[in-house]
Formats: structure tokens, C-alpha cells, sequence
């Protein structure tokens, strides 16, 4: 079955002739339709872009001039990607019928590079949520456990590529979205450093915070994918002018030597000891790789939490406000005035997790607290960075857990605080801008996946994935798949 | 109490910057194309589309705080102010707040009196927003259309310190203001189209306090009478409020030209919280020191300077040079002339008083569509001073010349024009007049000296006005006596 396969693999049956990206595209849209209805990943699939793209494929394998290493690569993206033609409803109610009228850049270069397009995947309206059941149309299910959350907000996107529905999936990060959905689904998802990838095209949640990752197989196919998403872009003046290296080449060379920080504060009181076990099992194999690993302090973690729920809000606030039923999307008739119709639309537009983090916002950027909240959040952000940029001096790279627990399950999380807990181990990160990976790193008794965090330097993606992906060839948990029929 | 009170004004001015392209994307600023046909998704504001920041209007803002002696930040930042109206795409417009491109300028105005000197506060850049098409009036409108091309479009913002004294005052300031942003070419200085419009501070405090009283806001005035008028009203209006104890609020207010007085907004419109916060989607712009200086070495000769100059090198009245001053277009075909003529006052009258009458208007585009060229106008003045027609005569000539594009010497010659100097010609004429107005001389014998005006006049008449006057005078001065 080639729907089962990694990039890599797939990409070697395709020059070897053994497959063509026609039969893969099948082979995909064939599970999609058996098993979305179980796992509803999909918000839209498209199996006529998908067959015309892969015939497209055929023909460059068949002329013996495939463009690189993920043409005719069966991909999925996130609601949240703007796809031209389209619609992109980001998991609301006011984009529902919102069909953008470009691409964003990531989506651009991934069709450039010959990908096939199946469709686009559910998630938290406007990313926010770490569990899918904030998508204003239905919530997404776990694979390895269809009572289950996937994760949030990429959740679509991660139990896409759990299930085998996609060669690879495209998410977003904006404080732990593609790392923590990644941990509940096992499987690899990788958030690169802020201003890696270009946002342009990628509907804001938080702009100083997003950035687009891939959800993989392997390790290595997620080297693959961020070389080609990855590099400056005209369009985006906060994607750095950083040379892009080749990643699947930097894979080579194990941890023998490299220096490992552990986070003292990343083993907190009431996390899952599951979770705290397998990643302590997961420092040990990485020592008995050759890595030296030591402890390390990133004090201000315990704050993070806070600051992330005050910049993300504000700056939410602020990109939201363009959905007012002028321009597109969503607009209730009946109003007397467009201040009315403005208030209504957007009153029925958007869900509650939306509402409470635009309130939140606002009041965190109002006249007079201003100082109190938004700016007391930004000093805390420099010292979370600063945190990590001294504890860098000493390693190369930090693991940690992904999260506290694992998949918990559908409306078990009705505290908001509660579930904002989820993301602890992961947001920190986010606001140091710094590149992350989630990768398997076992299974609770109940057969739930747990995750382990590789944390990097900025634009040191190369170190990160290098870690990863000797932890990954030490280890066989990728391989297992969820019992899905 | 009551006044004598003093007027205390201070100016908002936005100055559509003259770039190509949008502030923040690659379309087109044209002014007049159909509705939204200039706009794209991040004009519009789509989701996921994200800000580039035009360098061209930055140099251009940065050229123009040079020009105003302002301090340019290196380090400056975008902000978002936040405001929901529909014409505006994303419901927040990028500006500048706490890190403005320029601040501490000054300008130096005259009205009247003495020159003051004007303190500038900033200078930042800003986004335009769209506009609204309504269906019928605007509170009765059946459907309102949005039109986004000017949303986007880089705007320049200029605001004084509360400095200015007087409406005269403000509108001289305005006008030095807009003879700057067109002399830099970062403007067109058109206000009917919306180039340049500016929004006014006014309040009034006791004589000699230093205590600022109640503020209001006068929004959106787009023409150098509408900044006067306004101004002398609401002056008036608070100066009459304040004689019978009112309180003044503060408040935005608009001018309604057709009824010639400011009404107030509701009040719901001037409760606003920006919410500002920096600009995620942009980094910090960071200049260069060596760049700006380059900048500061391009800036042309301004108004200021130029005024001064031409009234050392070419001895005009402050007056007359402050009207060539005023555009750059003018400026030069003044100094064209002047310099091939050799004559910069007579230059001077002539621009003034004849070729402003006769070109639609005095901006640069009218001055170098002009169809008498510096050139032809000093071809015109030399035949003046050589004797070869008369002053009135050359009046004539100059509206052929502006018709036909001729130039003088043609005119002159195919139509016979010439100056008739010749004694013997003109006598005859000289006698003929006297026979024929023998009160008028009787007037004259009898200490009515005026009357020589009229028979003067009836020389130059019978000749078409071609008879040189010096010698017409020198004729009736031999011949009247001896009548």
C-alpha cells in the first residue's frame, strides 16, 4: 500500500518506475474515503486538483524529469493556508465561504515542487485550541483512539498523516500547534524558526508568534519538505534572508559529541509519569548514542504560560478585526446600520474561544493597561529568549516533553485554563521564536503516543532534525500505525 | 471673564505621498481609475496577506524632514491603530505612533507681520484608507459601496506644534507647507483631489496665559479657504462662548462651507481607543546615518532660501518674490527670463501680472505646458527697450504670443506694429488733435493741466497706439503754448 509509505520511500518507487504519483494519488483519495468519516480530518477534499497534479507528475517521471525529491508527493495543508480557487475557512463560521483569491507562498513553492494536493484539514477556528473541537464544524478524532482529541490546532493535520491519509500535512505553530498535535498523534511535527518560512498567504492568528511546519512520517521526510517551504520571500518582510541548508544532508552524523540540555523546569508536577518516563528513556538512548547530556535551567518557563495568553490574544484581536462582513465571508442581513451588521456578523461569525481571546486582546491593548499587561508580557517574552539564548551557550540542543499528558478525551477539557495548560512545554519556545520538533517517543499502557521535544537555536532547524532523527533511527515507535479499518 | 483672548492652532497635514505604488503593496496610486480596480489582496486586506514596506515613500519622508529641519529617527517603527469603518480594509490602519520617522522641525511662515518660525512636532508615514459611495445621502443612503483604490496609498503626516496665532497665520503655514512637498516632488499639492488636507487644533486662552483651553478638532479640510474660513469661525464661536461663561467641549468637529460653520460629530466618534501596538507583520525600519546624509546633500534650493535670493541677486519686492517662490515651475521660468533678459524686474511684472492671468494655473504641469517660453518672453521685453513697440503695444503681442506661439519679432513685424518715433509723422497727428479739441486746450490755457492727458490720449488713439509717448509728450509740450 503506497498511502503507508514515507516521502523518501514513496519518492524511490516513483523513479524506480515502480509506482507513478497517479497510483499514489488514488491510493490516498481511495482511504480518505474510506476512513475520514472516522477520523474527519478533511474539511475539503479535492480528488480533481489531486488526479490533474498527478498526471502532471506522471508525465515529468515518464519523461525521466521529476523536479526533486517530493514531486508527485500525495500533501494535505491546513484550512489555514490560502489556496487560490479554494476555500479556506480556517475553521469559521465567517470565512466559511471565503475562497482566497492567491496562494500563499508556502502552497506556491510546494506546487512548484510538484506536490499533489488532496485537500485541506480541519482545526481550531483561527488556530486557536489545542484540541479541534474549537473548529466551528466538527471535531476531529485521535487515530489511535477515535474518542480521543488529535491535538490542536493543527489537529486535522496531524491525524491526517497518523492515518495515513497523506504522504505529509501542513500545519501551523503559533505556541505549540504543530509539536503538540504531533506528540497526541504520533507522529513528527516540526516548527521551524520564526521567520523560516514565509507567513505570507497564511491567515493570521498571531503574527509575531505563527509559523507553518510540516507533520511527517519520518524525521527525514521532514527535512525534505522544510528545505523546499523554507527561505526569504518579497512578500513576507519577516522571513529572514538566511541561507536554506540542505537538511536531509545534515541528518548524517548522529549526537556522538553533541552536547544535550534537559530543562529542569519541564518536569513539573501532575504531568503524566508515562510521559515523564518514556522521555527520560529518551535522554538515556541518546546518551548511549554518544550525546552528553546535562541539565539545564530555563527559569522563567513558569511565566511563559501568561505572557503567551496576553500577546496572542492582543495581537489576535487586532487581526481579526478585519472579519466584519464588508469585504467577504460571512454577513447577517437585517441590520439597520453597518455598525449593527458589523456587531451581528461578527457576534455569529465567530465561536466562543475566538470571542474570549479578541476580549481578552482588546482589553490587554486598551488606554491604560496597555503598560500592565501587553508590555509587562513583552518584557516577559525577552526573558524567556534570554533564558534560552544562556542556556544554548553551554548545550546544542534541549529535549523535553512535547506535553504534560497525552490525548485526552473529546469534552474532557471544558476549562479553558485548563486546557491552556497543554501547551506549557511548548510556548516558550514559540516565544523565542525558536525552531522545535516533535517526534514519537512512545506509547502509554492505554496505547496513547507520547512525544518528545527537540529544541534548537534559531535557524539551527539542521541540529534540531539532526538530533531527531538519530533518536528516531535508535528507536522503532514511528513505525507502529493506529489500528484504523 | 472675557477677552482679549489668545488664538492657539496647531495643523495636522496629510500629504499624499507621489510614489507609483501603494505604501505597503506594488499597486497603482492613480488617482480616477474605477472602483477597485487598484487593489489587491493586501490592499484589501485579505487573510494572510502581509505588509512590504515602499522605500521610495520613505525617502521621500525623510527628504521631506530634511527640508523641515527635523531630527530623523534612525530607528523607527509601524504601529496598527485600530478603529472599525468600512471603508478601511483590515480595520486597523499601519502608522507610526511612539517611533515616528522624523521629529523637532521647524517652518518659518510670514503673515502680515514679522516672520515666526513654526515648530513641527513630527513627521510620520501612514496608510490612506478607502472610500465610501453612498446611494443618496449619506444618512439615508439605500446601499453604500466601498471603493478601496486609495486604500493603501502612502500618506505623509505633518503635524505643528500649537504655535500657530491666527487663521492668517494657518493658512500661510499651510501654504509654505505645500510649496515644500511640491518643491521636493514628494507631492502634487493637489487639494481637490485629496493630495493634501489637513485637520485643525484650535482653542483660545486669556491674553498672556499659558494655560491651554478647551481643544477642538476641525476635521478634514481640503482647500486654503475652507483651513481659513473654518478657523475664523470657530475662533469666533469659542471667543463668544467663552465672553458668556460657556464651557467649551472637547470635541471633533466639521466644516460645512455651505452654511459656513463647524458642527459637531457625534460624539460617539471621537471616544476612541487606537489600542496601538507596534506592527507584528513589519520589522523595525533601521536607516542608514550615511544614506539620510546622502538625501540631505540632494535636497534642491527651497522656498525659504530661494525668496531670500531672489530678492538680493534680482532686487523684487519680498512680495513679488514670495509669489515666484511659490512653485518650483515658476521659480525656474522666472530665472530663465531674467537671466536672457537681463531685466528680472521687468521679468517679474510680466510673469505676475500677465502670464498668471493667462495660464490655467501656476503649478509646475501649467508652467511648462506655457506656450511662451523664458526665451520668447525676454524677446518680447527687448523689443520693448529697444523703442521698437510701445508698452501697451507689447500687451497685445504677448496674448498673440500666448495664442499663436509665435514669437514676438513675427508678430510685431506681420502685423506693422511698430513704434512710429518719427517727428515729422507724429506732428501732423499732434496738430490734427489740436484743431479738433480746441475746448480741451482752452481747458488747458486756463490751468487745467489734466486735460493734456486726454489729448495725449487722443494721439495715441488716431495711431492705433503705435505713436511713441515720449515723443507725443515732447510734441505737445512745443506746440501747446503756441496754440
Amino acid at each position: 500500500m503506497l498511502a503507508a509509505l514515507s516521502i523518501e520511500a514513496l519518492g524511490a518507487r516513483f523513479r524506480d518506475g515502480s509506482a507513478t504519483p497517479s497510483a499514489a494519488a488514488r491510493d490516498y483519495l481511495a482511504r480518505i474515503e474510506a476512513l475520514d468519516p472516522k477520523v474527519r480530518a478533511f474539511m475539503t477534499v479535492t480528488p480533481d486538483v489531486a488526479l490533474a497534479q498527478a498526471a502532471e507528475a506522471d508525465a515529468r517521471f515518464e519523461a525521466g524529469a521529476p523536479r526533486g525529491s517530493l514531486d508527485g508527493v500525495p500533501i494535505a495543508l491546513k484550512d489555514v493556508l490560502c489556496t487560490r480557487g479554494i476555500r479556506t475557512a480556517c475553521g469559521s463560521k465567517i470565512l466559511e465561504r471565503f475562497v482566497p483569491p492567491y496562494d500563499a507562498t508556502v502552497v506556491r513553492r510546494l506546487q512548484e515542487a510538484g506536490t499533489v494536493l488532496l485537500g485541506k484539514l480541519n482545526m481550531d477556528e483561527f488556530a486557536m485550541g489545542s484540541s479541534t473541537e474549537n473548529s466551528a464544524f466538527f471535531t476531529t478524532r485521535n487515530p489511535w483512539d477515535l474518542g480521543r482529541v488529535p491535538g490542536g490546532s493543527s489537529g486535522g493535520s496531524a491525524a491526517a498523516v497518523a492515518a495515513d491519509l497523506a504522504a505529509a500535512t501542513f500545519g501551523t505553530d503559533t505556541g505549540g500547534s504543530i509539536r503538540q498535535p504531533a506528540a497526541f498523534c504520533g507522529n513528527v511535527g516540526l516548527k521551524p524558526t520564526y521567520g523560516r518560512v514565509s507567513r505570507y498567504g497564511l491567515v493570521a492568528f498571531a503574527s509575531s508568534l505563527d509559523q507553518i511546519g510540516p507533520f511527517t512520517k519520518t524525521v527525514a521526510d521532514a527535512a525534505l519538505v522544510l528545505r523546499v517551504i523554507a527561505g526569504a520571500d518579497p512578500m513576507d518582510s519577516t522571513a529572514a534572508v538566511v541561507p536554506v541548508p540542505d537538511y536531509r544532508a545534515a541528518l548524517a552524523g548522529g549526537v556522538a559529541g553533541l552536547r544535550i540540555g534537559i530543562p529542569r523546569e519541564y518536569f513539573i508536577d501532575g504531568m503524566d509519569p508515562e510521559v515523564e518516563r518514556a522521555v527520560r528513556a529518551a535522554v538515556d538512548v541518546l546518551r548511549g548514542l554518544g550525546a552528553k547530556t546535562e541539565e539545564v535551567s530555563l527559569p522563567h518557563t513558569e511565566y511563559g504560560l501568561a505572557a503567551y495568553y496576553l500577546i496572542g490574544p492582543a495581537e489576535a484581536s487586532s487581526n481579526l478585526a478585519r472579519y466584519d462582513g464588508v469585504k467577504y465571508g460571512l454577513r447577517l442581513p437585517g441590520a439597520r446600520d453597518v455598525i449593527e451588521m458589523e456587531s451581528r456578523t461578527r457576534a455569529a461569525g465567530f465561536g466562543r474561544e475566538v470571542k474570549r481571546r479578541i476580549m481578552l486582546g482588546t482589553y490587554a491593548l486598551s488606554a491604560g493597561y496597555y503598560d500592565a499587561y501587553y508590555g509587562q508580557a513583552l518584557r516577559v517574552r525577552t526573558l524567556v529568549a534570554r533564558d534560552f539564548q544562556t542556556a544554548f551557550q553551554t548545550v546544542d540542543a534541549i529535549v523535553a516533553p512535547t506535553t504534560p499528558g497525552v490525548a485526552f478525551k473529546i469534552g474532557e477539557k471544558e476549562d479553558p485554563l485548563q486546557m491552556y495548560l497543554n501547551d506549557v512545554f511548548t510556548i516558550p519556545t514559540s516565544l523565542a521564536g525558536l525552531p522545535g520538533v516533535s517526534l514519537p517517543a512512545g506509547f502509554t499502557l492505554a496505547g496513547l503516543p507520547i512525544g518528545l521535544q527537540v529544541i534548537g537555536k534559531a535557524y539551527d532547524e539542521a541540529t534540531v532534525l539532526r538530533v531527531a532523527h538519530a533518536y528516531e533511527r535508535a528507536t522503532d515507535w514511528h513505525a507502529r500505525k493506529p489500528a484504523l479499518s | 471673564m472675557s477677552g482679549p483672548y489668545e488664538t492657539v492652532i496647531g495643523l495636522e497635514v496629510h500629504a499624499q505621498l507621489r510614489t507609483r505604488t501603494k505604501m505597503f503593496c506594488g499597486c497603482s496610486t492613480g488617482f480616477g481609475a474605477a472602483p477597485n480596480t487598484q487593489t489587491c489582496p493586501v490592499c484589501q486586506g485579505n487573510p494572510g496577506s502581509l505588509p512590504v514596506i515602499n522605500k521610495r515613500a520613505i525617502e521621500f519622508g525623510i527628504r521631506t524632514a530634511l527640508a523641515l529641519g527635523c531630527t530623523v529617527n534612525l530607528q523607527n517603527r509601524f504601529a496598527r491603530k485600530h478603529y472599525f469603518y468600512p471603508d478601511m480594509p483590515k480595520n486597523y490602519q499601519i502608522s507610526q505612533y511612539e517611533e515616528p520617522l522624523a521629529e523637532h522641525g521647524t517652518l518659518e511662515v510670514a503673515a502680515g507681520g514679522a516672520p515666526r518660525v513654526i515648530g513641527i512636532q513630527r513627521l510620520h508615514l501612514e496608510e490612506d484608507v478607502g472610500k465610501l459611495v453612498h446611494e443618496g445621502e449619506f444618512a439615508t443612503a439605500r446601499a453604500s459601496h466601498v471603493d478601496y483604490n486609495r486604500a493603501g496609498v502612502p500618506l505623509m503626516e505633518i503635524v505643528s506644534k500649537p504655535d500657530l496665532r491666527s487663521p492668517e497665520e494657518a493658512g500661510a503655514y499651510l501654504r509654505a507647507l505645500r510649496a515644500i512637498v511640491v518643491y521636493l516632488g514628494v507631492c502634487d499639492g493637489n487639494m481637490e483631489e485629496g493630495s493634501l488636507r489637513c485637520d485643525a487644533n484650535v482653542s483660545l486662552r486669556i491674553a498672556g496665559s499659558d494655560v491651554l483651553g478647551t481643544k477642538v478638532e476641525i476635521k478634514n479640510l481640503n482647500s486654503f479657504r475652507h483651513v481659513q474660513h473654518a478657523l475664523e469661525y470657530e475662533v469666533k464661536r469659542q471667543a463668544q462662548a467663552l465672553d458668556v461663561g460657556e464651557r467649551l467641549t472637547q470635541e471633533t468637529r466639521l466644516w460645512d462651507p455651505e452654511r459656513g460653520r463647524t458642527v459637531a460629530m457625534r460624539s460617539k466618534e471621537f471616544a476612541h481607543d487606537y489600542r496601538y501596538f507596534p506592527e507584528p507583520d513589519l520589522p523595525p525600519l533601521d536607516l542608514a546615518a550615511t544614506e539620510v546624509e546622502r538625501l540631505r546633500g540632494d535636497l534642491p534650493e527651497l522656498p525659504a532660501a530661494k525668496r531670500v535670493r531672489f530678492v538680493q541677486a534680482y532686487g523684487l519686492s519680498p512680495h513679488e518674490a514670495e509669489l515666484l517662490g511659490q512653485g518650483r515651475g515658476l521659480a525656474d521660468y522666472f530665472e530663465a527670463a531674467a537671466r536672457e533678459s537681463g531685466k528680472p524686474k521687468a521679468v517679474a511684472n510680466w510673469v505676475l501680472n500677465e502670464l498668471l492671468r493667462e495660464l490655467p494655473g501656476d503649478d509646475d504641469a501649467a508652467v511648462a505646458a506655457c506656450p511662451i517660453t523664458p526665451s520668447r518672453l525676454a524677446g518680447l521685453l527687448a523689443l520693448i527697450d529697444d523703442g521698437t513697440i510701445s508698452g501697451k503695444i507689447a500687451k497685445d503681442v504677448f496674448e498673440k504670443m500666448f495664442r499663436s506661439g509665435e514669437d514676438a519679432r513675427a508678430i510685431v513685424g506681420r502685423e506693422g506694429l511698430t513704434q512710429v518715433a518719427d517727428t515729422d509723422t507724429l506732428a501732423g497727428v499732434v496738430d490734427q488733435v489740436l484743431a479738433q479739441h480746441a475746448k480741451v486746450v482752452e481747458d488747458w490755457r486756463n490751468g487745467k493741466k489734466a486735460a493734456l492727458g486726454f489729448l495725449v490720449g487722443q494721439v495715441m488713439k488716431s495711431t492705433q497706439g503705435k505713436a511713441n509717448p515720449a515723443v507725443v509728450n515732447q510734441l505737445l509740450g512745443e506746440k501747446l503754448p503756441k496754440v
